[in-house]
């Protein structure tokens, strides 16, 4: 009696999503590498639908991660969204797709600004195509902080003690210590770059935290004075807690973009075209960026978001925030050789010089 | 003889997927990615200096060991009362709320935490006191994390175990406090030893909970590193490699450590005598 | 007698304290799945859209489907090869033990991440490609050693004689484990098997490295922190599973005082 019970309950519990699986096995299936939670839900079913294929979802948090995946030699991955200097790196690596440009008409949605930025790390736009946007900034709690936050140095004041949140990687934290010392963000000169660990380090004492996505809860329920936060991520926690504001200071930031790129051994590449099209559909990208709450590379999709949108500084930053801002490039070049202890010459990339810097703050 | 037979298709199985994967691990360890042996990957694994030329892994291994004996230490506390107390409950009962000390495991430890994190969060708006990014934080969650690992291996021992030595023991005149010690506590090792054994190796390897809860302020943990060595870009399977060998070596030797114990118990001998 | 008054209270505090810091947390997130934002902590109103956008989303009902489906199938295959083999292993001498048991702890010892990637290597390399098989596989390796470890202290404090008597009074060898030694450690195959099924629940690292395109439900929920998790999926993992648990196990109490309830009316009929 008592297996027949739980057996009913289990079946019960179990038989929806047998029936949901099964439905949808035989149909085209497109598998999207994406940050969780990326897209609109309704729209995605809503291009299941109308083409008769399915979309399988794999959520990842991190680029190097999508990377790794990317990699794989039996990836299966038909559409990714990674970040610029990814996308740089996957380029030089080979793993790419050029995408046929004639099955997405709705590039021309996407405004000339993005266009340009894309020339950094794609030139040509041959592989990808934008798909959400934002700045790196402060998010901070204006019932903490009275004065205007302007400089990158407020992280660095005594008065907030055990207050600061810093973010834990390794491109975001030096683009925060080499902005406020007046370095390019991409430099790969070692001295710049030993100036902006050891200003790192003598940060610590200061932060109270060096977390990621988790760091704009702590401003929301108002335990922290101020949190380095991607400005999409300053918008969620702005909407919970009225008393926050976002700031990029006046010497300059990170610019980043999410775009949506083919692999080289995607098995359904005309399919992934056709939903890259529709991703950049005015309305439809407007119906996205509203669930997401990131910004939108695309022009009428703004418009069509109204002037709330189109007025908050946050969302749709003004050109003199936009011109501050930069994007990074990925560090892969050699900038010098050291001999390690076996007296075998290493090369050193830039790369490998943030990360060092990085993990000498995180005291690994 | 015969029952032997019915370890075979596991021993396959731990060839298969135990063993040969190792393989994997111990050819990066020392050969890294470029095939000619190497003895550099387990130097630096174990040497490597941080800038102030401390040696910052072995730092990470005793941290992550201190970390690990706290937890253990904290959990068999908590758990062997609980687990006694549960023993000595009526058979229903017992089994009803050991389900619900069970239970809690069910929902995803990565949900937890975040909701840990979150009462830490309104306590600390609420009164002002800081948990949250402090080392007691990463002890009260790691605790949360694996305390019913410690009880479940001791409740079954527990559980188990004849009353009437107990009731033996009263006759003869031993009060309860040496009824216990003399009789239930070296009953009870084998549950000890497993559940020592199943919160030790997790916490010493764990890194999730630390970084959601410490916030990073207190040296990495040993889970931590080789999390960064694997994940790197690129990655670094040689040194990764190298510290799993040797983070697998320090758990093994304390495993064996706990054998001796675990055999030095009246329980084995007494089972022989019985 | 006051003693014996105190200690059922004290009793009563201390495992209920035990309970509350269990449960205090999830209690939280059930209550915050019905508040209107994804911040647990500050209470914005009641809503229900949680629940309403969990059964629309079909990437997490896939990865709860993948989840329950994994952990079902790779803790029922554990228990049964992890038990056998504990019985076969037990029975051996002592040296080939030590070294079967040693090499079993290899998963639980190993971090997670070295267990997900030398995987992931041996699949590569043999050339297994589906997704969903890999994870099933690595599940099924990381649970064994739990069973294992569960149904040890069972078998040690197990005697030999009841085996032996069993097969002097005529049964065969596997009648003899069936009715008599399975009986004996069905505790801990029990409790390897629950080990063993929430272990799988909740793996993180292993699935991220050899699942390829199928996503399990904790890869979903780590990657969805960048914008919040949908609180409504802790309920829905949650509460079926405690309410089959408690009238199963309720069912037993009350199945109990009826017993003893009957014991007593036929002593005192006597």
């Amino acid at each position: 009696m008592k297996k027949l019970l739980a057996l009913t309950l289990a079946a019960l519990l179990v038989l929806p999503m047998i029936l949901g699986a099964a439905a949808c096995a035989s149909r085209p299936t497109l598998n999207i590498l994406i940050w969780g939670d990326y897209i609109d839900p309704a729209l995605r079913t809503r291009f299941e639908r109308a083409n008769g294929v399915r979309i399988n979802e794999v959520t990842m948090e991190s680029n190097e991660l999508m990377l790794a995946k990317l990699r794989e030699d039996d990836s299966d991955i038909d559409l990714c969204f990674p970040s610029d200097y990814a996308i740089e790196k996957l380029l030089a690596e080979g793993l790419l797709a050029p995408l046929n440009k004639e099955n997405i008409p709705n590039r021309a949605n996407i405004g000339d600004t993005f266009w340009a930025l894309t020339e950094s790390f794609d030139p040509g736009a041959v592989y990808s195509v934008p798909y959400m946007w934002g700045t790196l900034g402060i998010l901070y709690d204006t019932t903490k902080v009275t004065e205007p936050v302007e400089s990158w140095s407020i992280l660095w004041d005594e008065q907030y003690s055990g207050q600061i949140l810093m973010y834990d990687s390794e491109r975001d934290s030096m683009c925060v210590a080499l902005s406020l010392l007046g370095y390019d963000i991409n430099t790969t000169d070692e001295t710049e770059i030993n100036a902006a660990r050891d200003a790192l380090i003598a940060q610590r004492p200061l932060v109270r935290r060096y977390g990621t996505d988790e760091l704009k809860t702590d401003l929301v329920n108002g335990v922290a004075a101020m949190a380095v936060v991607y400005s999409g991520d300053a918008m969620l926690a702005m909407a919970e807690n009225e008393n926050l504001d976002y700031a990029v200071p006046l010497e300059g930031s990170n610019l980043w973009i999410d775009n949506m790129i083919i692999p080289k051994n995607a098995k359904n590449k005309e399919l992934a075209e056709q939903f890259i099209n529709f991703l950049c559909d005015a309305e439809v990208g407007a119906q996205n960026a509203e669930y997401i709450g990131y910004s939108t590379p695309l022009a009428p999709s703004l418009e069509l978001l109204g002037s709330d949108y189109i007025d908050d500084e946050v969302f749709n930053p003004p050109a003199e925030i936009m011109d501050r801002c930069k994007g990074y490039h990925n560090l892969d070049e050699v900038v010098k050789i050291i001999e390690d202890k076996n007296g075998k010459e290493v090369p050193i990339t830039g790369n490998d010089l943030y990360r060092q810097a990085w993990e000498a703050v995180l005291q690994f | 003889m015969k029952r032997r037979l019915f370890s075979y298709p596991y021993i396959v199985w731990m060839a298969i997927f135990i063993l040969a994967p190792m393989l994997f691990i111990v050819y990066y360890a020392f050969w890294g990615g470029d095939g000619s042996f190497s003895l550099s990957y387990l130097r630096d694994a174990l040497f490597a200096r941080d800038i102030e030329g401390n040696l910052a892994n072995l730092r990470s291994f005793g941290h992550s060991g201190i970390v690990a004996i706290e937890t253990t230490g904290i959990c068999l506390l908590l758990g062997y009362p609980i687990a006694y107390l549960l023993s000595r409950m009526k058979r229903s009962m017992a089994a009803f709320v050991s389900t619900l000390f069970v239970v809690p495991m069910w929902m995803n430890f990565l949900l937890r935490t975040y909701a840990l994190r979150s009462i830490f969060l309104s306590l600390e708006s609420a009164t002002g006191i800081q948990i949250l990014d402090t080392q007691a934080a990463v002890l009260i969650g790691m605790v949360y994390d694996f305390l019913p690992f410690m009880i479940l291996p001791l409740y079954t021992i527990l559980q188990k175990m004849d009353k009437s030595y107990m009731e033996a023991a009263q006759d003869l005149g031993a009060n309860p406090a040496q009824t216990f010690t003399k009789v239930v506590l070296p009953l009870s090792v084998p549950g000890i030893v497993s559940g020592i054994t199943m919160v030790f190796v997790p916490s010493v390897t764990a890194f999730a909970v630390s970084q959601l809860l410490g916030g990073r302020k207190t040296p990495p943990l040993i889970g931590d590193l080789i999390h960064r060595r694997f994940m790197s870009d690129p990655p670094m399977y040689g040194v990764g490699s190298a510290l799993s060998l040797i983070l697998m070596v320090f758990v093994l030797a304390s495993m064996v450590l706990m054998r001796v114990f675990d055999k030095d118990s009246p329980n084995e001998k007494g089972g022989k005598l019985w | 007698m006051v003693k014996r008054r105190i200690f059922p209270v004290l009793r009563g505090l201390f495992l209920g304290a035990m309970l509350l810091f269990l449960y205090a947390p999830i209690l939280m997130l059930i209550v915050y799945s019905f508040n209107d934002s994804k911040n647990l902590g500050t209470w914005q109103g009641f809503t229900l859209r949680w629940y309403a956008d969990l059964f629309l989303d079909r990437t997490i009902l896939r990865s709860l489907w993948v989840t329950v489906s994994i952990a079902g199938l790779s803790s029922v295959t554990a228990t049964v090869l992890g038990t056998a083999g504990a019985i076969g292993i037990h029975s051996m001498r002592k040296r080939a033990r030590g070294a079967i048991e040693g090499v079993s702890q290899l998963p639980m010892i190993n971090p997670d991440l070295v267990t997900g990637i030398s995987l992931m290597l041996l699949f590569v390399a043999v050339g297994l490609k589906d997704g969903y098989v890999r994870m099933l596989l690595a599940h099924i390796t990381f649970n064994l050693p739990y069973v294992i470890f569960s149904v040890m202290p069972r078998l040690r404090r197990s005697s030999n004689l009841l085996y032996e008597a069993a097969l002097d009074l005529g049964c065969t060898p596997a009648q003899a484990l069936w009715r008599v030694i399975i009986p004996d450690i069905w505790p801990g195959i029990l409790s390897g098997f629950i080990l063993a099924f929430t272990l799988s629940l909740d793996d993180f690292v292993i699935s991220l490295f050899v699942g390829k395109s199928v996503n399990n439900l904790s890869m979903y929920i780590f990657s969805s922190a960048k914008r919040g998790v949908n609180p409504a999926i802790s309920t829905l993992l949650f509460v079926p599973v405690v309410t089959l648990l408690l009238i199963v196990n309720l069912r037993a109490i009350r199945k109990e005082r009826e017993e003893e309830a009957q014991s007593r009316k036929v002593r005192r009929k006597r």
